[in-house]
């Protein structure tokens, strides 16, 4: 233990940590004389804020299902299907509060099949929600008749609206949603029995099990809630397009899981944080505007994404060495 | 100490039978634990010890069979049915969750909340008060148990059983890891539940130990119950004989070997995780122990020796070759062989099979142009296991499937199969049966005839004083002493690993000074 660290510095290492990257892109961007000056506004700030919420609601629940040593690569399609439910139910006449809590359900209840899938069968995540991938994407086309759904506006269309009705609000609605419910999961995840025994069940589920841990129910829960935030997600995804689109967001899940990744959580599971996946998320947000004001082509955007994915989690590797 | 035989047991196990696959690991074992009793439960490696414990715990469920708890039927289905009955358990093979604090782990399963809200500071007022019982107030509530020593994570388990309030706790091999301290505290405590009419299921390998703390045993031998009463007045022949089905006597079979050139030399050796430099050398056929309490730093200079911990300084010199700072592939290629203290960590690949395992260092045999030739491999696999009494299915059998003792068998085949000439053995009886022990210093010392030079670092020091020439003793991080084995004593041993030098007054040293 020669070459330790001293605590304190550890430790605000181990807060900071991902902030330093944030830090960096943002840093990166505001010394750029051509862009300098859009990118620094409030405006552009909101803009990617409101950007990230389809992706961060998607991230707060794959955060838990990677803590527990999972995975969920049918996130993306379940947003899809969620969205074309809700344009669904808006178009046949249905209360927008209706619709929308429909839509949240229909993701809820993918995310049950999930985690009822992997602990009933006794597959592991990442074949049981490839196999779910492809069916929640073929439900979404078969329901939405292979096209978009056009519904007529409603309130429901404000949740991403760029300038939010009641202006002193300043952020999107569903900037403030992903806000408050990032508190509440990172509460839970820290000062819960639950998000102690999702932590335990990754970090080594035979010996949750033996401590008497019903990890089976602990899982199912998991999958049903990180599905209802694809269900928020998808709510989302139908609030800013005005349609429901069943072809929308092919190939988000790996975005999602990306920024869980980035945010330091571990695919082996037992390792993660709500803090540090919004930080992942607000990253590669960040990246593409930047990468966009610059005028840079999509395939240097991607370049660069992954690139970053590398070298956030080497860097984060080498912040845990310490330990 | 005794109880009353009237007293009604507080547990008991009838016709309980469990097969896996076309293994009987269990037959019909019938069992009986009075309240407040210690039982010593005894048999050789693979006997089904750990299985009919699980079954208790609820880890797993029998083929056949019933279990009544004060007389009530008790079916558990999960470990958490038997931790609601009141049994806690200490798994042979550690269960913590790395990722965890030490008090996580510890009050994993039984946290305290309010409304599932968690408690922490109670927790953890809780859990320092239990290790301060245990007498192990260095380790912290807060630090991740990945980063904790073997015997510090044994400790962790110990606490987690205890802090249970169970009526009945099962120890399965709970010394293998701990320091001889740390043992005596477990007696100690095991004395405590005694008089708090909580009821322990001991198992060990380490019979004199068995014998001193428990008041009954009882002896499986293949998945059958072949013998049990009260521990007073039975002697350890007896136990061994009824365990083995035959006498048994050599525990220290002496092969005469002799002591050849030097082949690896340590001059200053110095480690990333070790406190001082090591000089020491080591010749063809000598069998040199180390010594030391768990923690002393004798892991740390193999694993440095051998490549897998960094070299700050110094030099490893291999029949004449420098090889400070080698590779483990390097060492391998030299002629260097390591044999994990962790055997399910990094010992073993416990998804493969037997096979693998056993030949995984060294698969030039069964190679031909870039291929695996199978049947070889397996031929020389069912060889080996048939030498080593490796109770198994066959080759390809899953290695963690395999009783604890059985899967330490298979790593130290695979030593033996590379044809190392300088084996590097950290703890190799740990877990193993008396009959397979002396087996393993018989192969030691056959190892040492054949001119191959032996490292043994142990914790029992009478292996160490059966079979070794010469004997080193670590202490907080560096080599104190080496001598020969008949200057050394069991109580001079242990003064120079705990004080860190032999003891002055000590008659040893005085007839050493003489
Ligand atoms: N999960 C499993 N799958 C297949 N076989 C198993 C499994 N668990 C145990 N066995 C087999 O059952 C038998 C009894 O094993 P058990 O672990 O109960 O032995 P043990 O008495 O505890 O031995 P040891 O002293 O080595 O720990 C062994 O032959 C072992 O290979
Ligand atoms: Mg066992």
């Amino acid at each position: 233990m020669s070459r330790q660290r001293p605590a304190g510095l550890q430790k605000a290492l181990n807060v900071l940590g991902p902030f330093i990257g944030l830090a960096l892109v943002i840093a990166l961007f505001a010394l750029i004389p051509e862009v300098q000056g859009r990118f620094l506004r409030f405006a552009n700030f909101k803009s990617v804020a409101t950007q990230s919420v389809i992706v961060a609601l998607g991230a707060l629940g794959m955060t838990f299902i990677i803590v527990s040593g999972g995975i969920d690569l049918s996130a993306a399609s379940n947003i899809a299907l969620s969205s074309v439910i809700t344009a669904y139910a808006i178009n046949a006449g249905a209360a927008p509060l209706v619709a929308v809590l429909l839509g949240v359900l229909t993701g809820g209840l993918v995310g049950l099949a999930n985690g009822a899938l992997v602990t009933r069968l006794r597959l592991i995540p990442f074949i049981v929600t490839l196999g779910m991938m492809g069916i929640a994407r073929g439900a979404a086309k078969w329901i939405a008749g292979n096209q978009k759904i056009d519904a007529p506006m409603t309130w429901a269309n404000e949740f991403m609206a760029r300038s939010p009705r009641p202006s002193w609000l300043l952020l999107a609605p569903g900037v403030w949603i992903v806000i408050l419910l990032a508190v509440a999961m990172a509460v839970v995840l820290r000062y819960t029995v639950f998000g102690r025994h999702v932590f335990a069940i990754g970090s080594n589920e035979s010996a949750a099990r033996l401590c008497g841990i019903r990890t089976s129910r602990v899982k199912i829960l998991v999958y049903s809630v990180a599905g209802l935030f694809c269900g928020l997600s998808g709510v989302m995804e139908f609030s800013r397009l005005t349609v429901g689109d069943p072809t929308v967001a092919v190939g988000l899940e790996l975005d999602i899981i990306a920024a869980v990744v980035i945010g330091g959580g571990s695919l082996n599971g037992g390792e993660g944080s709500i803090l540090g996946t919004m930080v992942g998320v607000m990253i590669m947000s960040f990246l593409r505007n930047g990468c966009t004001m610059m005028g840079w082509p999509n395939y240097i955007q991607e370049i660069i994404i992954g690139a970053i994915i590398v070298i956030a989690v080497t860097l984060d590797r080498l912040r845990h060495r310490g330990e | 100490m005794s109880r009353e035989p009237a007293a009604p047991p507080v547990l008991r196990m009838a016709g309980v039978s469990k097969s896996f696959g076309a293994t009987r690991a269990l037959d019909g074992v019938t069992f009986e634990l009075g309240r407040g009793e210690v039982h010593a439960l005894i048999g050789e490696n693979g006997a089904g010890k750990s299985t009919m414990m699980k079954i208790l715990s609820g880890a797993i469920p029998p083929d056949a069979g019933r279990m009544e708890i004060d007389g009530r039927p008790y079916a558990p289905a999960g470990p958490a049915d038997g931790l609601r009955g009141g049994i806690s358990m200490i798994y042979q093979e550690l269960t913590l969750a790395p990722h965890l604090t030490v008090e996580e782990n510890i009050m994993l399963g039984r946290e305290v909340h309010a409304a599932g809200w968690l408690d922490r500071k109670a927790m953890k007022r809780r859990v320092r008060e239990a290790l301060e019982l245990v007498r192990h107030p260095e380790i912290s509530p807060d630090v991740r148990v990945r980063k904790l020593s073997v015997g510090a994570k044994q400790v962790v388990e110990i606490v987690r059983a205890l802090l249970n309030r169970a009526r009945i706790v099962v120890m399965d091999e709970p010394t293998s890891a701990l320091s001889q301290e740390d043992s005596q505290r477990l007696f100690e405590i095991i004395g405590k539940l005694k008089g708090q009419d909580v009821s322990v299921i001991y198992i060990s390998h380490f019979l004199e130990e068995a014998q001193r703390v428990a008041d009954s045993y009882t002896v499986l031998r293949d998945g059958r119950g072949v013998g049990s009463g009260r521990m007073e007045g039975t002697l350890l022949e007896d136990l061994i004989q009824l365990m083995v089905g035959q006498k048994f006597t050599r525990f220290f079979p002496k092969v005469e070997h002799a002591v050849g050139e030097v082949i690896l030399s340590l001059d200053g050796l110095k480690g990333a995780r070790m406190t001082s430099p090591v000089s020491l050398t080591l010749s063809r056929g000598e069998i040199l122990g180390i010594a030391g309490l768990i923690g002393s730093g004798r892991t740390e200079m193999l694993r440095t020796l051998f490549g897998l911990d960094e070299a700050e300084g110094g030099s490893v010199v291999v029949s004449g070759f420098e090889m400070a700072g080698a590779k483990p592939w390097a060492s391998i290629s030299r002629g260097l062989g390591l044999l994990s203290e962790d055997r399910q960590g990094e010992g073993l690949a416990l998804g493969r099979s037997v096979a693998d395992n056993m030949t995984m260092s060294d698969f030039t045999p069964y190679r031909r142009h870039g291929f695996l030739r199978p049947g070889r491999q397996r031929r020389a696999v069912v060889e080996w296991i048939g030498k080593m009494k490796i109770k198994t299915k066959g080759p390809t059998q899953k290695v963690g499937d395999l009783s604890g003792g059985n899967q330490q068998k298979v790593a130290l085949a695979r030593l033996l199969h590379q044809k190392a000439a300088i084996l590097l053995l950290d703890e190799p009886t740990r877990g193993i049966d008396v009959v397979s022990k002396a087996q393993i210093y018989e192969w030691i010392g056959e190892l040492a005839r054949e001119g191959k030079a032996v490292m043994f670092v142990s914790s029992y020091l009478p292996e160490l004083l059966g079979i070794c020439d010469r004997i080193a003793v670590f202490h907080r991080g560096g080599l104190v002493e080496s001598r020969p084995t008949p200057e050394w004593d069991a109580p001079g041993l242990m003064a120079a690993a705990t004080v860190g030098r032999a003891h002055p007054d000590h008659p040893m040293s005085q007839r050493i000074a003489e």
